[in-house]
């Protein structure tokens, strides 16, 4: 990731407060803050399972260097204010080397096959276990919180775009001001997006997606309906920005970058048209995305170390079980809708009842029950709201993550190709000067020799790539597991907090009842 | 012909029932009246429909049409377990576990039977209620009442003007009521069919959960077991949903089932007054057309239908109230049986979420 993986004797910072902070997070969420949408923050550098064999110890060492790590401060619960402005506490633990991630490279020779470059062992790192390295300190904290509000129609006819509002608050010292907000709109947010990949997917990095396009609904608001399928369709990317925004800036290094910096700060952006599915780079990156899928299947790679490919594995098929349960949980929130429209027509129909009821007890009842069917109706709907937002939501983001896991296990592979290239280019070079000398072409031999230095170089670059790519892709996937199993226990407390919530209330509708039953006479 | 029952109407109970094919048997338990012993006898349906027409047919009692006979659940439709067709024939008395609503429902009949002023005296019910053999063998005649028909004849003959204020609101209002009611029943029954969808749903994503188990490394066992709490409470919300939804059948549907299908009883009453009324008012313009010969018979015709009319209409009267005041008892119970088992069930299912909601806090601190 971003800072560090230095290659200098790094000095472990002692973070022993890294665990206890993650744990206040969670305790704290009775406290009134923020809805803690979890995101990816809070990695320390765990980067390795101590469990591989010797020669494996290079990648360990490699990633033992890391020192950059954030925790997630705080969570909160705004529970049932879903939909109000949520914001996230981030703390940054931002340590020292920021920028250029970089290795300073292996000193071992040019290996043959050997994709695992050697490199400088640092033997008391090796044996450094996951939790040590967790407890790796965090030297500063820093505070940013963003939020996506205000969805605003803007323009008219098939121009008309929703505009949000992104408002940020911060003490970090990079930003101009304190507090300050913009107004962006869905292609901005998409625009972000392809700049952060072109720039760090190469690394290995793990970028959060933005929500999807939708031809639909846009356009439903676009020709002005005002019904409330186009308001709960422009709720829901609201809520999807938001996320998707608070995971970027929960990414330590992500953050750094200041295309995100602009994004939040600048008050006009370029429009990012080059968003747009049917423009000239939309149509590449189709193409390009067309030919990745085919060539994924042709790369072959010889691990050492089965982590990599058993954890592929294992991401593959829980992008699958999470698809399953989020149409477990779709079909949920629908029926719970059903219920919703079911419920509201009983109570019409007990009220009827209720109208032409001649005993005058029985019929307030009756009328006292239709308004009890109202207030179950609306429960009802609170509760598939909530098992929208808090489940179906979470589980729909985390399939998207999980396929931006797998596209950064893709830039290893990718990697690994161009050094494998470059290494068989490097082998022609040489046999082709082989052929020269033999051949006794002096005059050739010059050029046969700055073409072997040239590709030597260029292989030990590519080297150094794979075995930064190889870190840092390692490290991603171990902060986003932790990130993922912890965002997930958030969401479960939070929807146990929901059900309860709708349980008291339901409790308290059925005692208001009662007496009115017990009247009739 | 007229007889005490002799065992007393509130102890009839419908204990079991078992299913043999497609047929259902009934086992009926009653106490003695003069004893402490017990009955018990096993029924099938064609007994209750034999039952039902001896009611129906019964002579010698004045103004037996006024009577508003309490209404015997329609017959499960065959082959049995089409869950469909017994929804849609049986509505409300279809669901519930091994047919309990249905019995229920016969067991008010039976109740109904019992209590009534002129029904219980009937010798078939006692016959119904204690001897061993059943009775649906012998094929009594069908009675002159028959279930209402909705051809074009009987709509028109509904609508029929009346001679007596009361008897015109009270046809006005049952038609109301007997409609409205009926929309609830089927509105309450779209209710508990979301409900159990509702469980299913619960069930199918808490197996989800399950597959979701994975022990690979150290991030994946966290990850299950938080996947393994999620379906616990998920669990817990399909057996809420469940036991809602039998709240609702046991008490609230079976009431406003019961209540539906009275309000057709006293509909049929109704109509068969107005019937005998619309046979009165020809007989006396017949009457009044005939050639002086025929009169006198004409006369003795008309004084006899005159007597048979205001018997049957002051029977109503009496039944009508009598139902009026029982059926705003009967649906005092429901209601109130509804609300408190509702509560129950949502007070349990409180406090069940706040202690998973306990738990899971503690766990994931950790």
């Amino acid at each position: 990731m971003s800072a560090s993986c230095g290659r200098n004797p790094p000095p472990f910072p002692d973070n022993d407060d890294q665990e206890a902070e993650l744990d206040n997070g969670v305790l704290d969420s009775d406290e009134d803050d923020d809805e803690g949408e979890d995101i990816f923050t809070g990695a320390s550098s765990k980067p390795i399972t101590p469990t591989s064999a010797p020669e494996e110890a290079d990648i360990f060492s490699e990633e033992g260097s890391y020192i950059h790590h954030t925790t997630n401060g705080l969570h909160s619960d705004e529970e049932l204010e879903l939909f109000t402005e949520a914001t996230v506490e981030l703390t940054l633990t931002n340590t020292t080397s920021q920028g250029r991630r970089e290795i300073i490279g292996p000193t071992a020779s040019a290996c043959n096959t050997a994709h695992v470059p050697n490199s400088i062992h640092k033997p008391s790192i090796v044996n450094k276990t996951m939790e040590e390295l967790e407890e790796d300190e965090s030297t500063d904290q820093f505070e940013l919180n963003v939020a996506v509000t205000n969805p605003e129609k803007m323009g008219d006819g098939m121009n008309a775009y929703m505009s949000y509002k992104v408002s940020t608050q911060t003490t970090l010292p990079m930003f101009r001001n304190k507090t300050f907000s913009v107004r962006r709109r869905f292609s901005d947010f998409l625009g972000l997006y392809e700049k952060l990949s072109a720039k760090h997917s190469l690394l290995g990095c793990i970028i959060p997606s933005p929500p999807q396009k939708s031809v639909v609904g846009m356009t439903k608001v676009k020709v002005g309906k005002e019904d409330s399928s186009s308001a709960e369709f422009v709720e829901k990317r609201r809520s999807a920005l938001e996320r998707y925004l608070q995971r970027v800036v929960a990414h330590p290094s992500l953050l750094q970058d200041p295309d995100v910096r602009e994004f939040l700060e600048r008050d006009e952006l370029p429009r990012a048209v080059y968003t747009q599915t049917l423009s000239g780079p939309g149509l590449l990156k189709m193409i390009n995305r067309a030919s990745d899928a085919v060539n994924k299947k042709t790369i072959k790679m010889n691990e050492s170390d089965n982590w990599f490919e058993s954890k592929l594995q294992e991401v593959e098929n829980e992008e699958q079980l999470l698809r399953k349960l989020h149409t477990a949980v779709d079909s949920l929130v629908n029926h719970r809708k059903e219920l919703c429209s079911n419920t509201a027509v009983f109570s019409k129909s007990v009220a009827m009842l209720g109208s032409v009821e001649e005993n005058s007890a029985l019929s307030r009842a009756l009328s006292q029950l239709a308004e009890v069917q109202d207030k179950m109706e609306q429960l009802h709907h609170q509760q598939a709201f909530s098992d929208f937002f808090i489940l179906a939501e979470l589980l729909a983001d985390y399939v998207r993550l999980l396929g931006a896991v797998r596209c950064c296990f893709e830039q290893r592979m990718k990697a690994w190709q161009r050094l494998q290239e470059a290494q068989s280019t490097l082998q022609r070079k040489r046999e082709a000067e082989a052929k020269l000398l033999w051949a006794n072409k002096p005059d050739k031999l010059q050029q046969a020799k700055d073409d072997i230095n040239e590709w030597e170089s260029k292989v030990s670059q590519y080297e150094r790539d794979f075995e930064r790519v190889t870190c840092t892709v390692r490290k991603e996937v171990l902060r986003f597991d932790k990130e993922k199993t912890r965002d997930f226990k958030q969401h479960i407390v939070k929807y146990i907090e929901s059900l309860l919530h709708t349980q008291h209330r339901l409790v308290k509708c059925w005692e208001a009842f009662l007496p009115e039953a017990k009247a009739i006479a | 012909m007229m007889t005490e029952l002799s065992v007393t109407a509130s102890s009839i109970r419908i204990t079991d029932v078992t299913q043999d094919g497609d047929i259902l048997t009934f086992a009926i338990t009653s106490q003695k009246l003069n004893s402490s012993g017990g009955v018990c006898v096993f029924r099938t349906y064609e007994d209750f429909d034999w039952l039902q027409q001896n009611l129906f047919s019964q002579e010698n009692v004045p103004g037996l049409q006024g009577v508003i006979f309490p209404p015997l659940p329609p017959k499960v439709p065959s082959p049995l377990n089409t869950a469909s067709k017994s929804l849609k024939q049986l509505g409300f008395l279809a669901l519930g576990h091994d047919w309990q609503s249905y019995c229920k429902a016969l067991e008010f009949y039976l109740q109904q039977v019992a209590t009534h002023p002129i029904l219980s005296q009937c010798k078939a019910l006692d016959s119904f209620l204690t001897k061993s053999e059943s009775p649906g063998k012998q094929r009594g005649r069908k009675g002159i009442l028959n279930r209402l028909s909705q051809a074009v004849e009987g709509m028109r003959k509904e609508s029929h003007k009346d001679v007596d204020d009361f008897f015109q609101k009270q046809r006005h209002k049952n038609t109301n009521l007997a409609a409205l009611s009926k929309v609830a029943t089927e509105k309450i029954l779209d209710v508990v069919l979301t409900e159990q969808k509702l469980a299913l749903a619960c069930g199918h994503f808490s197996t989800c959960l399950h597959l979701c188990v994975n022990q690979d490394d150290e991030a994946a066992v966290a990850f299950s077991k938080i996947c393994l709490k999620l379906s616990d409470i998920v669990e817990a919300v399909k057996r809420n949903f469940e036991k809602v939804a039998n709240n609702n059948i046991a008490t609230l549907g079976l009431g406003l089932d019961l209540e539906a299908r009275y309000e057709e009883a006293e509909k049929e009453m109704l109509f068969r007054r107005t019937c005998k009324l619309i046979e009165l008012e020809t007989v006396k313009k017949n009457t009044e057309k005939t050639k002086a010969n025929k009169r006198d018979v004409m006369e003795e015709i008309q004084k006899a239908t005159e007597k048979e009319f205001s018997l049957i209409s002051s029977v109503a009267k009496q039944e009508i109230e009598r139902f009026h005041s029982s059926r705003v008892t009967v649906l005092r119970s429901f209601l109130v049986g509804w609300c408190e088992k509702q509560l129950d069930t949502a007070k349990e299912c409180a406090k069940l979420y706040s202690q998973y909601l306990d738990t899971c806090k503690n766990l994931f601190s950790e």
